[in-house]
């Protein structure tokens, strides 16, 4: 399976990345190369094998509904780049508003 | 030139002679901050000194022993933290732009139990950015040195954690291991490192990485400090729900049991792997001449799906590490685009922005494994690998208690060696199918190789929840080989 430009570039938005050009034609061969090895996977003959999503057999733990003290408002937004003091600011999310 | 060298003691002499008073917690302090004054500006193993933070502890150590209590089990160790686990009062910037100014706003749970065992938190430590690599070159702020050789890696994603414990900076380290970042490292510095069974150890407060396959553990200088320092890590947490409720056992106890009778297997199969250098392949046969002599049942032992491993991995990990790293998006924390025209502009150019290459290079292939058309070809295919690799050592522990393999195919490389990523990769071959069977596994050194000097690594790897059994194997093979944990540097600085 041969990845291309346009793949590499749907992939790109799909993960959220705005990658140069330049970018693009690098990750097009590396990427190509390194499936290239990853590929062998897919000559295995897994038929009938039981997938494994994660290595212990795990039930879903819960714990006891009491109300426990979180992360505070000043510690949520300690590191926010940009913050009102109570909130994260964004840009416009909307068209049309006003956007500062 | 202070009286204390920390690279000719364990963490557990240090501890015993403070509570002896032949020191003070100050003191060893002192000692870790001397020798990262005298190395690190060559090594740069640390990416942040805390010490406030490290002799406000010791203080309460000196204190403590001046009021006659009983000291905890790592008083007044020197410890490092590698710099993708949160503390508060310092950064945590997993080696990236994107984190580079990020404060800690909780602890992270194995370092708060090791700093509640007395341990002294000297600084940060370098990694390869968001963990992706093996030798620190991906570290947004430079490579870490490798003290046995300058011009060589330490290892990574852990090199860090590795180098300033080879270079006797600090008695013991935390590192963190998706697919040997641990292990590999501690091969290539002629240190000994752990990695415990998944949820063996709380993951809450580490970045995530791949959240099937990431686990935390010690670098130290011998196997006895090992267990000593992830006894003070292990067992369940509430803020973890993969974490392990099964007891944790005593490990340090275990250190003294001898390998009598213990059923050793020797992984024949993949010692005949393509790049695995013939005096590491040696090492492996002369370490299974050692169990034998010493009482153990040695036998060959097939792990014929762990050739995959890799493939299996390079899915696996990246499509979990694309799904973790989406959380960094330029709007609650880390680095954010000036001037973006909208939301997505702002999500695109922030990320671009923040990340390196190889993180960039991750975030693709497993956004790419997971998208529309594909899923069924990579990930489900590398997680019916995955099974079959489970199967593998599920059948080798019905008969063995240990199986043996080289931490790495070879010693550490040069910087720059290996530019070509799969290249790089090759180099976690024999660590990576462990955490893709989530069973526990360690590195410890296995003498040097004879043309380069630089350190080799033994792995040891057991059953689920079978750390004492490795503690036990380890040990015995420590004490009959009898390394010389002391690279040639810190030889040169007591001349």
């Amino acid at each position: 399976m041969a990845i291309t430009e346009a793949d590499v570039r749907h992939v790109a938005m799909l993960a959220r990345l705005a990658l140069t050009d330049e970018q693009v034609g690098a990750l097009t061969a590396e990427l190509g190369a390194l499936l290239g090895h990853i590929d062998e996977l897919q000559h295995l003959d897994l038929e009938g094998v039981q997938p494994t999503a994660h290595p212990l057999a795990m039930t879903n733990r819960t714990r006891a509904d009491v109300v426990v003290p979180g992360l505070s408002r000043e510690d949520a937004l300690r590191n926010a780049p940009d913050t009102d003091g109570t909130a994260f600011v964004v840009p416009a999310i909307t068209g049309g508003g006003d956007a500062s | 030139m202070t009286a204390l060298d920390l690279s000719a003691l364990s963490a557990r002499q240090v501890r015993d002679g403070i509570a002896r008073g032949d020191f003070s917690a100050r003191e060893a302090a002192d000692a870790a901050y001397a020798r990262i004054d005298a190395l690190d500006g060559e090594v740069h193993a640390f990416l942040q000194l805390m010490p406030e933070l490290a002799y406000a502890a010791a203080d309460r150590v000196d204190a403590a022993r001046a009021a006659g209590d009983e000291l905890p089990p790592l008083a007044g160790v020197p410890a490092g933290i590698k710099d993708n686990m949160n503390l508060l009062g310092t950064r945590t910037t997993c080696s990236s732009r994107m984190l580079e100014n990020y404060e800690s706003v909780y602890d992270c749970t194995a370092v708060r139990r090791m700093l509640d065992a007395g341990a002294l938190p000297i600084g940060k430590l370098n990694m390869d950015e968001f963990a992706f690599g093996s030798s620190t070159e991906n570290s947004a702020f430079g490579p870490t040195r490798n003290p046995w050789d300058l011009e060589r890696v330490p290892g990574g994603s852990s090199g860090g954690s590795a180098a300033a414990v080879a270079a006797g900076m600090v008695s013991v380290s935390l590192g963190s291991d998706t697919g040997g970042s641990i292990r590999q490292p501690a091969a290539l510095t002629g240190t000994v490192g752990m990695k415990p069974t998944y949820g063996r150890v709380s993951r809450y407060g580490v970045i995530a990485f791949g959240s099937s396959l990431d686990q935390i553990g010690p670098f130290t200088k011998n196997v006895d400090d090992s267990a000593l320092l992830l006894e003070a890590i292990a067992g369940e947490d509430p803020r973890d729900a993969t974490s392990a409720t099964e007891a944790v056992e005593a490990y340090t106890a275990a250190v003294e049991g001898g390998v009598r009778g213990l059923r050793v297997g020797l992984a024949t199969d993949i010692l005949e792997v393509e790049g695995c250098a013939a005096e590491v392949k040696q090492s492996v046969l002369d370490a299974a001449e050692v169990f034998a002599s010493l009482g153990a049942e040695v036998g060959e032992v097939a792990l014929p799906s762990a050739r995959h491993g890799l493939s299996a991995y390079y899915i696996i990990g990246p499509a979990e590490a694309s799904s973790n790293l989406a959380r960094f998006d330029g709007i609650r924390y880390g680095h954010r685009a000036d001037d973006a025209e909208d939301v997505l502009d702002l999500y695109m150019r922030s990320r671009a922005e923040g990340f390196g290459p190889e993180t960039i290079r991750r975030i693709m292939l497993g956004t790419y494994a997971l998208s529309a058309g594909y899923y069924d070809a990579y990930y489900g295919q590398a997680q019916k690998a995955r099974t079959r690799i489970i199967e593998d050592f599920r059948s080798a522990f019905e008969r063995f208690d240990v199986v043996l393999t080289p931490t790495t195919p070879e010693p550490a490389f040069r910087f720059g060696e290996k530019s070509d990523p799969f290249t790089m990769y090759l180099n976690d071959f024999y660590t990576i199918p462990v955490n893709l069977a989530g069973n526990c596994a360690m590195s410890v050194p296995s003498g040097l190789c004879s043309s380069t000097g630089m350190p080799m690594g033994l792995q040891i790897i057991g059953d689920y929840f079978a750390e004492t059994t490795v503690f036990r194997a380890a040990a015995a093979y420590e004490a009959a080989l009898g390394f010389d944990t002391t690279p040639p540097l810190v030889r040169a600085l007591a001349r």
